[in-house]
């Protein structure tokens, strides 16, 4: 221990910094982590941080030869940011890696950049369909995109209601805007007729859209968005009366859903993710997650902490390896095979995950409860 | 697409009157710093802001457990609208104080105020996103926090297929009143007279002894009560509030106070209800995304017919 | 900046450190104005030189030790720049409140995001046809509306911005909200390829700036820049005069438009992916603050505002959470010492002082001490 902790020293005295070889047998290799850390939708992104940041510092725990230094990138979910921001982490503090970015939006800004400059990149958290189609090399992500969480959660929604009549809403985000044409588009392939509206983000007041559902009385809602619309939207259908099964995609899963609907109107609410979520009545290896994720988080797993944690996982079994370039790491990223926190870690090569589950969870007493992988969930009540 | 339209009237009808007489209670202040200052007092929002923040904070400290009914009901609508109303009005003489005086002191021109205006509103929403929220409501999260709901859902009565709702008359009743109120307060009393003349002529009104730095700030004060007020009744009604939630509404009311004629206290209200009631009537067809682009279209058209909105300009001149 | 050492220099006199400034800066545009054409030429040079140099890294360090400087320099910095003098031009030069700027930069970007990913156009007849359709669009804006008074042109301006920018988000067509990625880079010139290196960019946004600069300086001192000025000063005298007011108000929408567009082109090849939350309104309420805050109506202050505007926010990342708290802050401030801006355009000033600049003063104007601004607006 004592000897381990000299070398250290020692190579923080060489200055190897960055990247570079230090003094004694110990280096450290860069991996930055992109997202909005401290904007407005920083909720699903500090938790997947915090699920790299453990992985990494369980592994530099045990004294490797190479160690990982995390550095943060706070993009704010911008795409402008997140531009300037990868510039300087591939040419001043040169990261051999990237977690992240957390968001689409972003991911397409930079993504072409990561490309050109070869180093890999793995999203726990960004589910836009189109990233995988732009022939990127380097681009990994350990989520399912919302081309199968949309007709999943859709063919869920058929199974459990057996719907005529379906209503699909959103909000005129990107996310929102997609999830909801999948869900659509599957519902319709069914042979269910389906209704559509879509509301500004920022607009607080949905009376009209809840006009229309009045109005075309569905045995089903789909909506595609945020917790903080879902929130509203939820309780101004309640309040008028629609009493409609009331299903949503992994931007709503938070409890700031039921905060914002209400308990009442939000009991029973479906809500679907490829993210696995464990709570604190799980067993087995997710158990032992569950105890270091709050022991060093201060905090229960959230949403994408065990993706961010297998995210990092993925590299930290590259460098294990030996592999400490761009390229090396990338290359190995593409034979990589483990049982991951969230799910068997695993990739395709054009850098979707082999494994695309979907869970769904449902609210019961005020609370998010997962009913467990959507082919085999079932609802309650 | 008629059927659609048969069947939703009814229903968004009400729902245009309940938002366009928040639209209206907000698109006051701005008219009447208008009137008074030629100015676009692009801060507003955020005095609407604030009250639904005064009201948040009241209604929690409340802690309602179950919706209220009768006198206790009454009691507590009262008590929220004059809390909001006097935080929002003591928050926008305090701007007026900080961000536009002393640019009227220097005479500065009203693309300055216009600037420090946007400052001022940029300083506010992040000052309640970063500090106030926090404080203020023992939650962290910069996203929303939602309000007790105290007010009962309770269908009264139906027109057609359109079901009205107890806090839905509430809003429309309130707001009516509060603004009547005004009216005459402005028409009636001294004070009032004062803001008239300075709207109309303020060298003038400073010859005929009106204190013209007094009657600003009462200006500011009473269209910030207004914003508290909708403010207010804007927990009541969507129980929801966030740091940026004056933005939208704000640009809304002051679509609506220009569209009724700005200057003009009727025409802010007519404006506003012209406004809830458009946006709605329009979503059925095009979808509800579109209602801000239609808001904005009718405001065109209207401006190119009526180059000075619905009703005209001026506080002074629709008094008669 | 140029502006701390003139304040050294000068010893504070009873009007405090702004007055310095003033002070500092009326001397050397006294200096400017009986500078020989030599000397001016030297200046100019030496300001390109300096734009040239500007994105070494040891500035770089100092100037945006949070993210990389070259990229800082060619958004937000180079593009707000480019943004602002196509405003001024708008307010600066005509005195047209335009609150919806962003719309013109947002059809410069959709059109070589669109005609590019779509039609597989020349980057270059792209960003050219996206400065027409600003120009277009410009027009259509500004023919029914141009005819409102001032106040009423600022909502309806800004009424066109969120309708350009709400209409992009739900059209499919041009990629809705999910924009549209895989902009095709411009081509090289020169030799030189525009790829990931923000380098090329940023020279190319500085070759885009002195042009729009010249374009601008040229415009102010012709027939179409005096007609302006009357405008600004007295639309109605103007037009008793013979002043076609209505086309030369056009014709600046237009002309500002355009700048607008170019901008958007440009921003669009460096960024590789656009979506409509690129164009918000806080944009067009940045660009104008930037634009009042250097001083309107004159160039090298709309500049420094720009530039100010653009670099803060990056070189105070560390504040993280609170930049736009303290930006909102310094706007106030700002306005409250120097109404007129860092560099006041000297005829402005003068039109402030006889109570007729363009945007007119506030109505309830009381006479003091430190104004001699009468109520002109007001009594209209």
């Amino acid at each position: 221990m004592l000897a381990a902790a000299t070398s250290l020293v020692l190579a923080a005295c060489a200055g190897g910094g960055g990247g570079g070889t230090g003094g004694g047998d110990v280096t450290t290799v860069k991996i930055g982590f992109m997202g909005d850390l401290t904007g407005e939708n920083s909720a699903i992104v500090i938790p997947p941080y915090n699920g790299a940041k453990m992985a990494i510092d369980e592994y530099n725990a045990t004294n490797p030869k190479v160690k990982i230094q995390l550095e943060k990138y706070d993009s704010q979910g911008k795409p402008e940011q997140a531009t300037s921001l990868i510039a300087k982490a591939i040419t001043s503090d040169k990261i051999v890696a990237l977690i992240g970015p957390a968001f689409s939006g972003e991911s397409k800004a930079i993504g072409g950049t990561l490309d050109e400059s070869k180093i890999p990149s793995i999203s726990p958290s960004a589910t836009n369909p189109g990233l995988a189609k732009n022939g990127w090399k380097y681009w990994h992500r350990v989520v399912a995109n919302d081309d199968d969480q949309g007709p999943r959660v859709a063919e869920f929604l058929l199974t459990a209601k057996a719907p005529k009549k379906a209503f699909v809403l959103s909000d005129d985000q990107e996310y929102s805007v997609g999830i909801a044409e999948a869900v659509t588009k599957t519902f319709k392939d069914k042979g269910v007729e389906v209704e559509t509206d879509k509301f500004a983000k920022d607009a607080s007041d949905y009376s009209s859209t809840v006009t229309k559902v009045k109005s075309a009385n569905p045995d089903v809602i789909f909506f595609g968005g945020y917790y903080a619309q879902g929130g509203r939207l939820l309780k101004q259908l309640r309040d008028n009366d629609v009493k409609t099964t009331f299903a949503s995609g992994d931007g709503s899963l938070d409890a700031q859903l039921v905060t914002g609907a209400g308990a009442a109107a939000a009991e029973n609410a479906v809500l679907a993710c490829p993210c696995n979520i464990p709570s604190a009545d799980v067993t087995g290896t997710l158990k032992t997650f569950f105890d270091n994720y709050k022991k060093s988080a201060g905090a229960d797993p959230a949403i994408y902490s065990t993706e961010g944690y297998d995210a990092a996982t993925a590299y930290i079994k590259a460098i294990q390896a030996g592999k400490t370039t761009s390229e090396d790491i990338n290359n190995f990223l593409s034979t990589v095979n483990f049982e991951g926190a969230s799910k068997p870690i695993k990739f395709k090569s054009n850098g979707e995950p082999e494994n695309a589950s979907i869970f769904v969870y449902q609210v019961k007493g005020g609370v998010l409860k997962l009913l467990g992988p959507s082919a085999t969930a079932k609802l309650e009540g | 697409m008629l059927d659609d339209f048969v069947n939703q009237f009814l229903p968004s009808t009400v729902g245009g009157l309940v938002i366009g007489s928040i639209y209206a209670l907000i698109a006051l202040g701005y008219t009447m710093v208008y009137g008074v200052l030629r100015l676009i007092n692009f801060a507003h929002s955020e005095i609407f802001m604030i009250g639904t923040f005064a009201s948040l904070v009241t209604l929690l400290a409340i802690a309602p457990t179950a919706p209220f009914t009768g006198f206790a009901l009454v009691g507590v609508l009262l008590l929220l609208m004059l809390v909001s109303a006097l935080v929002s009005g003591a928050s926008a003489v305090a701007l007026e104080a900080v961000a536009y005086r002393p640019l009227r002191k220097r005479g500065a021109t009203r693309l300055a105020a216009l600037i420090s205006a946007i400052g001022a509103s940029l300083f506010l929403q992040e000052l309640f996103g970063l500090v106030v929220i926090e404080w203020l409501i023992d939650k962290p999260g910069r996203n929303q926090a939602s309000a007790p709901r105290f007010v009962a859902r309770d269908t009264l009565f139906e027109i057609g297929n359109a079901s009205v709702r107890l806090d839905q008359v509430i809003v429309v009743v309130a707001a009516i009143l509060v603004m009547v109120g005004l009216d005459r307060v402005v028409n009636k009393t001294r004070i009032g007279r004062g803001i008239r003349a300075t709207a109309q002529d303020p060298e003038a009104a400073v010859l005929m002894g009106v204190s013209i730095d007094n009657i600003v700030r009462v200006t500011f004060l009473l269209g910030g009560a207004m914003a508290g007020v909708a403010g207010s009744l804007y927990i009541m009604e969507i129980e929801n509030t966030g740091y940026l939630i004056g933005f939208v509404l704000g640009i809304k009311a002051f679509t609506a106070a220009v569209l009724g004629g700005i200057g003009n206290l009727r025409g802010a209200l007519m404006g506003g209800i012209v406004l809830g009631l458009i946006e709605n009537w329009g979503a059925i067809f095009l979808g509800s995304e579109w209602k801000d682009v239609i808001a904005f279209t009718v405001l065109v058209v209207v401006l190119m017919f009526r180059p000075t909105g619905i009703l005209g300009e001026s506080l002074q001149k629709a008094r008669a | 900046m140029k502006g701390d050492g003139v304040t050294r220099e000068e010893s504070p006199t009873k009007r405090g450190g702004f007055a310095a400034v003033g002070h500092g800066i009326d001397r050397m545009r006294d200096w400017w104005e009986n500078a020989k054409v030599w000397q001016r030429y030297l200046i100019y040079i030496a300001l390109v030189v300096g734009a040239l140099i500007l994105p070494a890294p040891a500035i770089g360090t100092f100037m945006s030790p949070g993210s990389d400087w070259t990229t800082v320099l060619v958004y937000p910095i180079g593009t707000y720049i480019l943004l602002a003098v196509g405003l001024n031009v708008v307010v600066g030069q005509a005195g047209l409140l335009d609150l919806g700027f962003v719309a013109f930069f947002a059809i410069g970007g959709y059109s070589v995001a669109y005609y590019g990913t779509q039609f597989g156009w020349n980057y270059w007849a792209t960003v050219a046809f996206g400065i027409i359709l600003a120009a277009v669009s410009g027009v259509i804006l500004g023919a029914p509306t141009l005819r409102l008074r001032g106040d009423y042109l600022a909502i309806v301006t800004l009424g066109f911005g969120e309708i350009v920018r709400i209409t992009a988000n739900n059209t499919d067509e041009i990629g809705g909200a999910r924009g549209i990625p895989g902009i095709p880079h411009p081509p090289p010139i020169f030799g030189t390829k525009f790829l990931i290196d923000p380098a090329p960019y940023y020279y190319l946004i500085v070759a885009a700036i002195v042009l729009v600069i010249i374009f601008s300086v040229r415009l102010q001192k012709s027939r179409v820049g005096r007609a302006w000025a009357a405008i600004r000063e007295d639309e109605d005298a103007a037009e008793l005069m013979g002043v076609p007011t209505f086309k030369f108000k056009l014709l600046a929408f237009a002309i500002g438009a355009m700048i607008g567009g170019l901008a958007g082109g440009i921003y669009a090849g460096k960024a590789v992916f656009i979506d409509p939350n690129t164009f918000p309104f806080i944009l067009s309420a940045t660009i104008l603050a930037a634009v009042v805050l250097g001083g309107s109506g004159n160039l090298p202050g709309v500049i420094l505002g720009a530039f100010l505007i653009g670099w803060l926010p990056e070189r105070f990342r560390d504040f993280a959470d609170y930049r736009i708290l303290i930006f909102g802050g310094v706007l106030v401030l700002m306005m409250a010492l120097r109404p007129e801006g860092l560099l006041p355009s000297r005829r402005r000033k003068a039109e402030l002082h006889e109570g007729t600049g363009g945007m007119g003063t506030m109505g309830a104007e009381v006479p003091g001490p430190d104004t001699d601004v009468s109520t002109t607006e007001a009594a209209k």
